[in-house]
């Protein structure tokens, strides 16, 4: 960064959903022109995901009860679009020491930037069961983006399974859309919905907002299903029917689709690339880039907001987002509204003590590894097994994550581990008696996603102060 | 705990020593300060070659160029290992003349070139680029081998061989007492040894410096590239002339491209990272050079802490200052082919106190530096930290 020491360059901001629409917005407001980076083609995010092209139906119909907030920050960026640089259909594939490489539209650009606020977003969790890959099953997030952004349903009759407030939202989104939902199987217990019960005082219109949910699709004559174990994803080209276990006793039900999904995990890698510290968290079983209240990473001019450093939802997203922008100010030297700093950390506060209450009541199934008949795949993208990966770290004598990528090719494939990562630690750690924290974790490399090898030929020209 | 031999690494080189010496019946500690295999072993590109090599490594080469074949009987599986041959391509005249003249020089040795013009070239190997390649001289016995498996194989088959290895376990200090060494190491009871095997990579250098014999050593960090699976096109090993891109596919269809240099990492300088600028400039370089791979995605780019030398070649052999100590660290990138060779030959030289394959080119003392410490005792507090995650 000593070269923008001069002449500051832009703060660049990755990400353009409610965490990263809130941080520009606070920059935009101080006088500042940031750069935003963003995957998808429109801004919004997962949660606020815009059509890919208009499909006739109103926000009310595609984001329900959240329909004022997606328009809001819609609008809000729209605004702010002569005060930014927006770079949609844009990959940050690598970042280091203040510069950022950037695919977009196929070609290369690489960005200087002075301040980084990572808002980067989360992805399904996923544990593999058996029947996993088979076509018509998509991840709970990837059924919702269906039917957001695509206007198209991944099934008929459809069975949505895992557990986390998702699974409840996408299933009674799709019993709106006139789709036959046939059941909705919970991997945790009723009773660790009585959690729930303390979250009722601080949050009553979300916990109410569930409630409401359930008690539609009853009405409308889906089944519910809790503590269910064995869980398998059945069909020959494709997904015919779910069976499961509930108390012991074995169940079967037949479906054209199926949504799956164990609750969220934060996209970390570009942190991981930045060089911020992580941290395990004992609570979601996962390693997380470490910051403080005020959302600062370990690494000075890296600050980290919304759901990729911990998954706390889009309301935390924005709030968290207002606040790593904030600290960008701040460490500039520039006027920062104190009140408004401790307003947003206590609502954080607030949210965070919640989705604590929230992951007690859908706890992630990690006993259903004990369970994974040898034969699972667990990284689809290497077509690996759960016995090649038991094997491998018996064979070897491995102990650490890294190691077993390396022995068994587990998380090397085009998704890096992001899918299967969290699953193969548990395994490692299920099969040398380790605590999940000590196997580690992957250690991220760039390309964050696959790059076509021909981009590099096509390079484009600089936006900002950008310059090798 | 008292042992014949005490290694520090567990790299490709010390693995294989340790292997080698239990085989003789030597009782065996390994000490390794983070996984073994997990760097320069690990991560390099997985050539298996003799071509190119500078002719004093040819010797060497050539005895790591018979145990190769026989990695499954050695350590339980073939790591890849395949004798596919290797091309090195001139992209102009200068490049030819270089590749003719190292065939001339080679021609005296065991190893096997030929030499093939532009036609040839196209007949035989025609996913090499017309427009790029002129010509090239191919090794028809070298080959290319996974080196993660070969470096975890060796690990693997040397514990099973009854080798005490300690992973995870930082050497914090080496001395030599009046018989045999003590080992001082993180978290582990005092370790008593007959001989000292230095084979630390790029981390040994304060083990030498320990024992008087300060060294030029420097870090390389290769700069690797892997693409998604692909129709297997690539039939050999293939670099250029002057080496600034080279590839190879395996048999599952991922092509494996390398070239230029990455950078240790700002917040762990023990772990590295290719740069941004140079995969693309090798990206774009492979793709004129094997215009199949124009429609591939790279899906992941890595790189690795290798140790590395001034002229290149390795420190081999035994110490000049202290009997019973023996170096071998600072293949310079080149080491993978070589190194399950110089275990055979670290082996030899400690049972036997000399060796069948010439090494005096890879004398430590070949360098004039001025020792550090030449206490002949050594802490290294730069060690006492270990790795987070």
């Amino acid at each position: 960064m000593s070269a923008a020491a001069k002449n500051p360059a832009q703060p660049l901001i990755v990400g353009a959903g409610p965490a990263g629409i809130r941080a520009a917005a606070t920059l935009v407001a101080a006088g500042l022109r940031p750069i935003v980076v963003d995957e998808a083609p429109a801004c919004g995010g997962q949660i606020y995901r815009q059509p890919l092209v208009p499909d006739g139906r109103d926000a009310r119909a595609r984001y329900g009860s959240e329909a004022p907030k997606a328009k809001r920050l819609h609008g809000e960026f729209a605004a702010l679009q002569d005060k930014l640089d927006y770079l949609p259909n844009s990959l940050v594939w690598n970042l280091a020491d203040g510069i950022a490489d950037v695919a977009m539209n196929g070609a290369h650009k690489r960005l200087v930037h002075d301040g980084l606020i990572l808002a980067t977003g989360a992805m399904d969790r996923i544990l593999p069961v058996p029947g996993w890959t088979l076509p018509g099953v998509f991840s709970l997030g990837g059924s919702q983006i269906a039917l957001k952004a695509q206007g198209c349903v991944i099934g008929s009759r459809v069975v949505f399974v895992g557990t986390g407030p998702l699974l409840y939202l996408v299933a009674w989104q799709y019993l709106k859309a006139g789709v036959k939902v046939v059941a909705v199987l919970d991997a945790a217990p009723f009773s660790a919905r009585v959690a729930m019960v303390k979250a009722l005082p601080g949050f009553p219109a979300i916990v109410l907002r569930g409630a409401r949910f359930v008690a539609e699709m009853m009405m409308k004559g889906v089944a519910f299903h809790y503590g269910i174990n064995k869980l398998r994803f059945e069909g020959t080209h494709r997904v015919e029917g779910v069976s499961f276990e509930v108390r012991g006793k074995p169940r079967h039900l037949s479906c054209d689709g199926a949504g799956f999904g164990l609750g969220l995990k934060s996209e970390a890698q570009l942190a991981d690339l930045a060089g911020c510290r992580f941290a395990f968290n004992e609570r979601d079983r996962v390693f997380l880039p470490e910051t403080d209240e005020a959302r600062r990473s370990s690494v000075p001019g890296v600050y980290l907001a919304g759901d990729g450093s911990g998954i706390a939802g889009a309301d935390a997203a924005e709030l968290s987002g207002e606040r790593a922008a904030l600290s960008l100010l701040d460490d500039r030297g520039l006027a920062v509204d104190r009140a408004r700093v401790g307003l947003l950390e206590r609502e954080l506060r607030k949210i965070f003590a919640f989705r604590t209450v929230l992951e007690q009541s859908f706890p992630f199934p990690a006993h259903w590894i004990a369970d994974l008949p040898g034969n699972t795949t667990v990284c689809r993208c290497e077509e690996i097994d759960v016995s090649t990966i038991r094997d491998a770290a018996d064979h070897f004598g491995i102990v650490e994550m890294n190691r077993l990528k390396a022995v068994s090719r587990v998380g090397m494939g085009r998704c890096q581990g992001r899918v299967c990562g969290a699953a193969a630690a548990e395994l490692l750690a299920a099969a040398t008696g380790q605590p999940i924290s000590a196997v580690g974790r992957l250690r991220g490399q760039a390309p964050v996603k696959p790059l076509p090898m021909s981009f590099a030929e096509l390079a484009l020209p600089a936006i900002g102060e950008a310059a090798e | 705990m008292k042992v014949d031999v005490a290694i520090i690494g567990g790299g490709l080189v010390g693995c294989s020593t340790a292997l080698a010496l239990r085989q003789k019946g030597l009782s065996v500690a390994l000490l390794e300060r983070g996984f073994c295999g997990a760097q320069a072993s690990g991560t390099n590109y997985g050539g298996v070659r003799r071509q190119g090599r500078p002719t004093e490594q040819l010797p060497l080469a050539q005895r790591a160029h018979a145990v190769w074949p026989k990695l499954k009987q050695l350590i339980g599986i073939d790591g890849e290992f395949r004798r596919t041959g290797q091309l090195k391509l001139a992209r102009n005249e200068a490049e030819m003349a270089s590749l003719e003249a190292y065939a001339r020089t080679a021609a005296s040795t065991d190893l096997q070139l030929e030499l093939i013009g532009s036609r040839a070239l196209a007949e035989r190997f025609p996913w090499v680029s017309r427009d790029v390649a002129f010509g090239a001289s191919f090794s028809a016995d070298d080959g290319q081998a996974n080196p993660r498996l070969v470096s975890a194989g060796f690990a693997a088959a040397a514990r099973r061989a009854g080798v005490a290895i300690f992973e995870q376990t930082p050497v914090l200090g080496v001395s030599r007492e009046a018989c045999g060494f003590l080992v001082e190491a993180q978290g582990k009871p005092a370790i008593r040894a007959m001989h000292l095997v230095n084979a630390a990579g790029a981390w040994a250098g304060p083990f030498a410096d320990a024992f008087g014999e300060g060294v030029p050593l420097g870090r390389i960090y290769p700069s690797m590239i892997v693409t998604e699976p692909m129709k297997v096109f690539m039939t050999v090993n293939t670099g250029v002339e002057g080496g600034n891109v080279y590839a190879r596919q395996v048999e599952r269809g991922n092509c494996i491209i390398g070239g230029e240099r990455g950078l240790a990492r700002a917040d762990d300088a023990d772990f590295s990272r290719p740069t941004g600028s140079a995969v693309t400039r090798v990206m774009q370089r492979a793709v004129q050079l094997f215009p199949l791979l124009k429609g591939a995605h790279a899906i992941r780019f890595w790189s690795g802490t290798e140790g590395a030398m001034p002229d290149k070649n390795p420190v081999i052999g035994a110490s000049r200052t202290t009997p019973d100590l023996i170096h071998a660290f600072g293949f310079s990138g080149a080491g993978f082919q070589i190194a399950p060779g110089v275990g055979e030959v670290i082996a030899e030289l400690i049972t036997t106190g000399e060796t069948t394959t010439p090494i005096d080119a890879f004398s430590i003392d070949r360098f004039s530096v001025d020792a550090a410490l030449g206490s002949g005792a050594g802490v290294f507090p730069q060690s006492l930290q270990s790795r987070g995650t």
